[in-house]
């Protein structure tokens, strides 16, 4: 029973990454974006926790772990930053900031 | 005593080093304390050493001391050493007693110079490299020496370098000098590959005993080694380049373009005498070399007006004498010209510095005139250093020092004597024609310009030290028919090969002396005849046009620089603008095309949207994971 | 009903997500989301990992995802901005993306298929976990706590109102 279920797990993981991807790519908003790169990282936590199920290992969920701290992290940073974003530009437009090019 | 050897190069290097890290903010006073005093130093320490050296000859002629090792190859290794030979000793004692005097006569004649610690700063790096030439127990360091000092005549020649022209002056003889340099780096290298080693009295054992004397190798050694001396000399064909070197300070026309440097090419056929015996043809041509350029640069001194320039073709007439000598194998009488040339030479240039100064920067002797009351000092010690120039009998070092080498030249084997003995004499006249003719427009006649900036004592002082040297300095070599005093030659002689036929003496000699003594006299009436009586023959003789034509050409030089701008420098512009469009610059610049319309294309990628570089990523990965699953 | 349960929540979690990504209203958005980390959350306790689902509630769900909440809110974004996010959502933007990661999709999908490693499945409880976690792993939990450290501060240095809005 629970074999399948890591494998399909990891069939989920996967479509929720390039759901994340998809997100990341096609939004212009930051929040969006933002988002996105959340869901892709829970689809990378549930591929670990799929394969630490599939392997017997608690290793999978220590790698969950890590990973939450990295999002919770990145979320407070990133949101940080769209708030500065925003006061900066008066928008949410990542393609209205293009001062890099000049 | 011997063990302070090391400190005498060293001494001018520190100097150098203070002043070129923490000049820009001493005080004056403590740059020129610096400045001066480090080559004091060196002089003191040259005199010990000196003392020590004649009080105890060390054995073998010579104190050796090696320092560190510099490069060490299985094939090829040579240290960082230094050897003091008589001749090396010669001429440290020249270029620091003479260098320090005209340090001391630099510090008061530079003190309004904005960049006065800057010129100290190249002055000490140039007595070092000077003395690292000289005490070199190896051709490397040698070469290094070499380049060193051409280096500093080339930032000293452009020391104001705000003017277009002394730049163009100091560029023009770091090229021709450049020019021999390769000609003699190219020696060098012949002589390595010959003998596997670089240590200087080693080759010479080397090369008595494995080349045979008139084969191949050593006149091509010998004729590329010359090469390399006729540049730093300024002896024909490559004497170009000193006469426009007077764009320099004058203390550094005195020091370098007169004293030292110019005669590096004299040192380094004296040290390498050994192998110059080894190829009579090409020390003949040092002979003919030596006459040849002693005869047109006294010719080109007689029409030139600016004061310096009429003393730099003096320096390439009188070195002329010197290769002359070295030419008929008569090494100690060249040296001991060396020797006295820089005591009247360094003693003409700081005079005639004052006399420019005292006259608002003013060079055309024919503007001048009447200094003789104005500026009495330097009348009479430019009047001691002219005639010691131009030879004046039995008072003057540069009547012994002449002698000598004339002596040598009626005697060498090849060649006939006779022609020497006229090429010489027929220069004594020149020199005291053209030196006189400077003494008597410059001093004498009405005063034109009043004077100005009249020196002080630490220019005053060189200049009286110096005309001691130039009277008394030739009493320790006297031929033996006037009294047999031989000091200079006991002491230096044993360096060299025996000169040949050197005994002396007999009523030959007496000729050729009177003839000699009386052509520099007659010089003298002549120059006086034409410049001085009256409104004279000169200007009488300035009507015809073929004497304005000979004097143009005389005062070009003798067409040497119009030559090289038509031969080369003319030629390579041609070239140049040939092969200006051709394929070697179309492939260079298809490069640079390529690589911008890459940098373009990449450049578009750049566009600042923080999406598309987000495409950039997952392209990345999907090339990742489809190459896990096809792969 | 384990298994019917599986693939309601792994369904779930795929429609909720889909939604959450492009949906124009920002807080519906954030709402799809926290279904869809509830649902991660079911399928984490299915496969075993009854720690990493509290977690995912906990963290997630009720940190990061309130933490957008209040940006968005903050940032009054919810109404003003909703017409203006139906025309930047147009085909030709996500048409692209779309098809980018439908690929990967596939290609990932092909991976698993391919032949996923056989092994054994169990319950790793929360003991495990926190042995594993603070005994081979302690560096990296040193590591992440670096990492949060840095995420505060950052967070803090990025936030503060400039003196000066930018020209």
């Amino acid at each position: 029973m629970s074999p399948q279920f890591s494998d399909y797990a990891l069939v989920v993981a996967a479509v929720l990454f390039a759901l994340g991807l998809f997100g990341v790519l096609a939004r212009r908003n930051v929040v969006y974006v933002l988002i996105s790169v959340e869901v892709m990282l829970n689809a990378a936590g549930l591929a670990f926790i799929s394969a630490g199920s599939k392997l017997g290992q608690p290793d999978g969920q220590v790698m969950f772990i890590f990973i939450l701290t990295l999002a919770a992290a990145e979320a407070s940073v990133g949101l940080a930053l769209v708030i500065q974003f925003y006061r900066a530009y008066k928008t949410l437009d990542t393609d209205s900031a293009r001062e890099l090019k000049d | 005593m011997y063990a302070i050897v090391w400190l005498i190069p060293a001494l001018p290097l520190a100097g150098f080093l203070l002043l070129v890290f923490l000049g820009r903010r001493m005080p004056r006073a403590v740059a020129a304390v610096v400045g001066v005093g480090s080559v004091g130093l060196a002089a003191l320490a040259t005199v010990l050493v000196g003392a020590s050296f004649l009080s105890a000859p060390p054995a073998g002629g010579a104190i050796e001391e090696r320092l560190f090792g510099w490069v060490s190859l299985p094939s090829l290794s040579f240290a960082f050493g230094f050897r003091v030979d008589a001749l090396t000793l010669t001429m440290m004692a020249v270029i620091t007693i003479v260098g320090f005097l005209i340090h001391l006569y630099s510090s008061e004649f530079m003190s309004r110079d904005g960049e006065f610690w800057l010129f100290f700063a190249y002055m000490n790096l140039f007595v070092s490299s000077m003395l690292v030439l000289v005490m070199a127990d190896n051709l490397a360091l040698l070469y290094l020496g070499w380049e060193g000092v051409g280096l500093c005549s080339y930032f000293l020649i452009g020391f104001w370098y705000r003017e277009p022209e002394y730049c163009v002056a100091a560029r023009k003889a770091f090229i021709v000098t450049r020019i021999g340099d390769v000609s003699m780096l190219l020696g060098l290298a012949l002589l390595v590959s010959s003998f596997a080693t670089l240590d200087i009295q080693e080759l010479l054992r080397r090369a008595a005993a494995g080349w045979a004397p008139g084969s191949a190798l050593p006149v091509v050694a010998t004729l590329l080694l010359l090469g390399g001396a006729v540049g730093k000399s300024a002896q024909l064909p490559l004497q170009v380049w000193l006469p426009d070197a007077m764009a320099g300070p004058t203390p550094v026309s005195a020091l370098i373009h007169a004293a030292t440097m110019v005669t590096a090419g004299v040192y380094l056929i004296a040290r390498l005498s050994a192998l110059y015996a080894l190829a009579p043809a090409v020390q003949s041509l040092v002979a003919i070399v030596g006459l040849a350029t002693l005869l047109l640069a006294g010719l080109a001194a007689i029409a030139q007006v600016d004061l310096k320039r009429i003393l730099a073709y003096s320096t390439i007439s009188q070195i002329g004498y010197m290769f002359l000598g070295l030419g008929v194998g008569f090494y100690s009488a060249a040296m001991f010209h060396f020797m006295v040339h820089a005591f009247f030479k360094a003693l003409l240039f700081l005079a005639a510095g004052v006399v420019i100064m005292a006259q608002g920067e003013e060079h055309n002797i024919f503007r001048m005139g009447g200094l003789r009351t104005a500026l009495p000092a330097v009348f009479w010690t430019f009047l001691i250093g002219a005639s010691s120039l131009a030879a004046l009998p039995l008072v003057t070092a540069g009547f012994y020092s002449k002698e000598w080498i004339l002596w040598g030249a009626w005697q060498a084997g090849r060649g006939g004597p006779l022609l020497w003995l006229l090429g010489g004499c027929l220069g004594v006249l020149l020199t005291s024609l053209y030196s006189f003719r400077a003494v008597f427009v410059t001093f004498f006649g009405d005063q034109k310009i009043r004077e100005s900036h009249l020196p002080g004592a630490r220019m005053k002082i060189p200049l009286v030290i110096l005309a001691a040297l130039s009277i008394l300095g030739g009493f320790i070599q006297i031929p033996s028919d006037i009294a047999p005093v031989s000091l200079f030659e006991s002491f230096i002689g044993g360096v060299f090969p025996k000169a040949p036929g050197a005994a002396e003496g007999g009523s030959t000699q007496i000729l050729l002396q009177v003839v000699a003594s009386a052509l520099s006299l007659i010089g003298v009436l002549a120059a006086y005849v034409l410049y001085r009586r009256g409104v004279g023959a000169h200007e009488r003789l300035a009507d015809s046009d073929a004497y304005r034509g000979v004097r143009r050409f005389l005062f070009s030089g003798l067409g040497f620089d119009w030559v090289y701008k038509w031969a080369f420098v003319k030629t390579f512009d041609c070239a140049a603008k040939l092969l200006k469009g051709e394929v070697v610059g179309r492939a260079a610049d298809a490069i640079g095309s390529a690589n911008a319309a890459i940098g373009r294309a990449l450049g578009a990628l750049q566009s600042g949207r923080i999406r598309w570089y987000l495409v950039g990523i997952a392209l990345g990965a999907v090339a990742a994971v489809g190459a896990a699953v096809w792969l | 009903m384990v298994t019917v349960l599986f693939f309601v929540a792994g369904a779930l979690a795929i429609v909720s997500t889909a939604l959450a990504v492009t949906r124009p209203n920002a807080v519906h958005a954030l709402l799809y989301l926290i279904v869809a980390i509830l649902s991660l959350s079911v399928l984490f306790y299915l496969l075993g990992a009854p720690f990493a689902a509290a977690l995912e509630v906990i963290v997630y769900a009720g940190a990061i995802v309130v933490l957008l909440l209040f940006v968005v809110m903050m940032l009054n974004l919810s109404h003003q901005s909703v017409a203006e996010e139906r025309t930047l959502l147009k085909p030709s933007i996500w048409i692209g993306p779309g098809i980018l990661a439908a690929v990967l999709l596939g290609a990932l999908i092909a991976l698993l298929s391919n032949g996923a490693p056989a092994g054994g499945d169990s319950i790793e409880g929360p003991a495990a976990v926190g042995t594993a976690l603070f005994r081979p792993y302690l560096v990296g939990v040193e590591i992440a706590s670096f990492l949060l450290i840095s995420g505060v501060v950052g967070a803090y240095h990025l936030g503060r109102r400039l003196k000066e809005p930018r020209p």
